[in-house]
């Protein structure tokens, strides 16, 4: 007994050692990974702030009296809900800009430029990756080679261009023809719908996808068309996100172009009510109201889609 | 794609071809004025005024009235943003579609005669004899605008203020000289105004011509030589150009005024700022704010007497208009005291006739803004009519900003001066 109770007192004890020095160690790389996660967090929680201030600030001086944003620049106070808080700037926005139209009319614009745009710049780029045709080459050189023209340098031109073109009118229930595209919600669509970038990209993954899958549709029947839309679509989906991502941001961005073709206020877009608001004196307090409205949208569409946004990016390799 | 298919195709392109050459042409209703029908004539109209309420409620009660007062012409409105407006009329003129009747702003009227975008007026010479010089815009001689205001500079001050530090308070007679608003501001700076004037310099674009320019031009120099309107030599670059900008550089260096602060009167009204160089539009929120202890003090004498710049909004006619004879009767039908004076009050900007100046509740003798009447006739010099001017102000203000960054002046403005004469030289003198 008195020789096995040192031992059992032993052998307990250096198990209670190890016990210990096994939590001590979990202790320690746990505590290691805690130091490696705020090392690694730290940075981009930071980041994210930086990203998301403008943002904040944004919302937060939408609810807040023109006084009380100007002076609250330089403090925290700028990112807080404190003060003078209501939403009377939202209201004020609704009186001096009619917000629910212009929201329609980018709406409706941008839906368009990305939905028929995804179905042209696919097609194009289906046929100069897939189809062997002479020229395709050459063409696909000039259609990247357009990317580097400004928009500024031909609007004025295309103005006039847009100004001369014939359309469908209808006078009584008579159909016309006319000729300008001025003041009207095509005008602001169809010059938009080919894009070259988004043809390159099309045209640079549809090549990723192999040839045989052609070749084997091919001698089962299918025509071009359908290899295009039975075949390669459902496999170009990151290609799909990317495109619309990328093209949506512009469209609803447009400021310009509308600025030069359109008139009429009931057809204009959100970017060009922002004018309405730079008087003599800007009220800063309804800015900031109605680029919260504007911006509102994007912000949804990017969080539905962010999945697919993120995946797009990485597949891709683009971003925007 | 298969013969069937390309054959459908083309027959349905061609019978889309053949029905649309079947269809006779719709009416031109273009924005030029004139449409088809057999009603009133539409005259189209764009403004600069989306967004703000109050002047276009007045644009609207015209329209309506003189929609009223006859049934040969329909006035149709389209409003613009400002910050976007001049864009829109360039694009709008490069498509040939430009409306009969657009506002615009005084310094843009020559260039705009001298594109072809616009007419001579033509509306009775009463009207135009009895506005304000600086509200008719002319180009070589002739009227090609007319509007219903004019706008002022001044230095806004606190009375309370100025008495605690022993300044002088100017008046029309005897305004500061250089030297005593200097010294003014400097008494100020010490006072505890960190900076004591708020000269708007963080604003942008045409606000440094309207602003500054007239600084210059009360030094003795110019944006141009007004004889031939053919060089900037010797009036942008000149020893009077040179000593204003001497001080303007100097002003900036040692804090009497800064670039940075909010566009507006918020500093002034916040006793951040103890002078400002500010327009009438600011004139109603410092009024509230500071009440009877505000000055509207005349700009300081720089040598050759206090110079505000002139000219703000004015209407004409495009050169395409097809009713140019409705627009003329618009526009006369427009200029009615009455309606001069409700701009002047929903707008806070001096009226052009002196019958609505006395209808105005704020700028009658005796209303609170009635000092700006006086400063617009005493000082108010319009900008250059000349073309040139859109370039001049350009470059005068890239010129500007640089000196007040530290750039030496005298070569700075030689840079500019060669900048405008080319330009002026690539455009055969623009007509001159």
């Amino acid at each position: 007994m008195s020789t096995t109770t040192p031992s059992r007192g032993s052998t307990g004890h250096d198990s209670a050692a190890r016990d210990a020095e096994t939590r001590r160690s979990k202790d320690e790389a746990s505590t290691r990974r805690r130091r490696r996660l705020l090392v690694g967090y730290l940075p981009m929680v930071l980041l994210a702030g930086f990203f998301l201030f403008p943002v904040i600030f944004m919302f937060v001086s939408s609810l807040k009296p023109d006084a009380q944003i100007l002076g609250d620049i330089g403090s925290p106070q700028a990112f807080l809900p404190v003060g003078d808080i209501s939403l009377q700037n939202y209201s004020d926005v609704f009186d001096r800009v009619p917000v629910g139209r212009f929201l329609f009319n980018s709406v409706l614009v941008t839906t368009c430029i990305v939905g028929l745009g995804l179905i042209v710049n696919s097609m194009c780029g289906f046929a100069l990756s897939r189809l062997e045709w002479s020229g395709r080459k050459v063409l696909l050189t000039v259609v990247i080679a357009t990317l580097i023209v400004p928009f500024e340098t031909i609007a004025i031109p295309m103005v006039y261009w847009v100004s001369k073109l014939p359309t469908l009118v209808f006078e009584n229930n008579v159909p016309m023809y006319d000729f300008g595209w001025l003041n009207s919600y095509h005008v602001q669509i169809i010059p938009f719908i080919a894009n070259a970038f988004s043809i390159f990209l099309f045209t640079q993954y549809f090549s990723t996808i192999p040839k045989s899958l052609d070749e084997a549709a091919r001698i089962d029947g299918a025509g071009w068309f359908t290899i295009y839309r039975r075949i390669i679509v459902p496999l170009a989906g990151p290609a799909f996100a990317t495109v619309a991502i990328l093209t949506f941001l512009p469209a609803w961005n447009q400021y310009l172009w509308p600025l030069m073709v359109v008139q009429q206020e009931s057809l204009r877009p959100v970017m060009v009510g922002m004018q309405y608001f730079f008087q003599l004196n800007t009220a800063w307090g309804e800015v900031m109201a109605y680029t919260s409205l504007i911006t509102l949208p994007v912000l949804v569409m990017f969080l539905a889609f962010q999945r697919a946004f993120v995946s797009s990016i990485a597949s891709s390799g683009v971003k925007g | 794609m298969s013969r069937k298919s390309l054959t459908a195709m083309v027959a349905i392109t061609a019978a889309s071809a053949t029905a649309l050459a079947g269809c006779g042409q719709a009416g031109q209703s273009d924005s030029n004025g004139g449409g088809g029908g057999d009603g009133p004539a539409q005259l189209t109209m764009w403004t600069h005024s989306a967004g703000n309420e109050a002047e276009l409620a007045v644009y609207e009660q015209i329209i309506a009235d003189f929609n009223g007062s006859q049934d040969e012409y329909q006035v149709v409105t389209e409003s613009f943003p400002q910050g976007a407006y001049n864009d829109a009329i360039v694009a709008a003129a490069a498509a040939g579609d430009l409306p009969c009747l657009l506002d615009m702003d005084g310094p843009i009227v020559p260039n705009w005669a001298w594109a072809g975008y616009i007419q001579p007026l033509g509306i009775d010479p009463a009207i135009t004899d009895n506005l304000l010089p600086t509200a008719v815009g002319r180009y070589q001689d002739e009227i090609y605008s007319a509007g219903y205001w004019d706008a002022a500079l001044s230095v806004f001050a606190r009375q309370s203020v100025l008495e605690a530090n022993d300044i002088r308070i100017p008046d029309l007679d005897d305004p500061w000289t250089i030297e005593e608003f200097d010294a003014a501001l400097v008494t100020l700076q010490e006072a505890g105004y960190a900076t004591p004037l708020d000269i708007g310099a963080e604003d942008a674009g045409e606000w440094w011509s309207y602003a500054y320019s007239p600084m210059l031009q009360s030094a003795g120099g110019d944006l141009i030589d007004r004889d031939t309107f053919l060089t900037a030599d010797g009036a942008l670059n000149g020893p009077e150009a040179v000593e204003f900008f001497t001080w303007f550089q100097s002003a900036f260096e040692r804090g009497l005024a800064s670039d940075s602060g909010t566009i507006g009167n918020t500093e002034f009204n916040a006793d951040e700022a103890a002078l400002s160089y500010t327009g009438v539009w600011n004139a109603m929120d410092s009024l509230e704010t500071v009440g009877d202890d505000l000055l509207i003090l005349p700009p300081p004498d720089f040598g050759n007497g206090p110079v505000i710049g002139g000219a703000s909004w004015q209407w004409g006619i495009s050169d395409g208009c097809n009713q140019v004879e409705g627009a003329r009767a618009y526009l006369e039908f427009s200029f009615q005291d009455e309606y001069i004076a409700e701009f002047a009050d929903r707008q806070v900007v001096i009226p052009a006739t002196a019958e609505a100046q006395e209808l105005s509740e704020n700028f009658a003798e005796g209303g609170p803004l009635y000092p700006f009447v006086e400063l617009s006739e005493r000082f108010a010099l319009e900008r250059p009519p000349t073309p040139a001017y859109a370039v001049i102000s350009n470059v005068f203000e890239r010129a500007a900003r640089d000196i007040m960054s530290g750039a030496p002046v005298q070569s700075t403005l030689d840079q500019a001066v060669q900048e405008i004469d080319t330009n002026i030289e690539s455009n055969d003198g623009y007509g001159f």
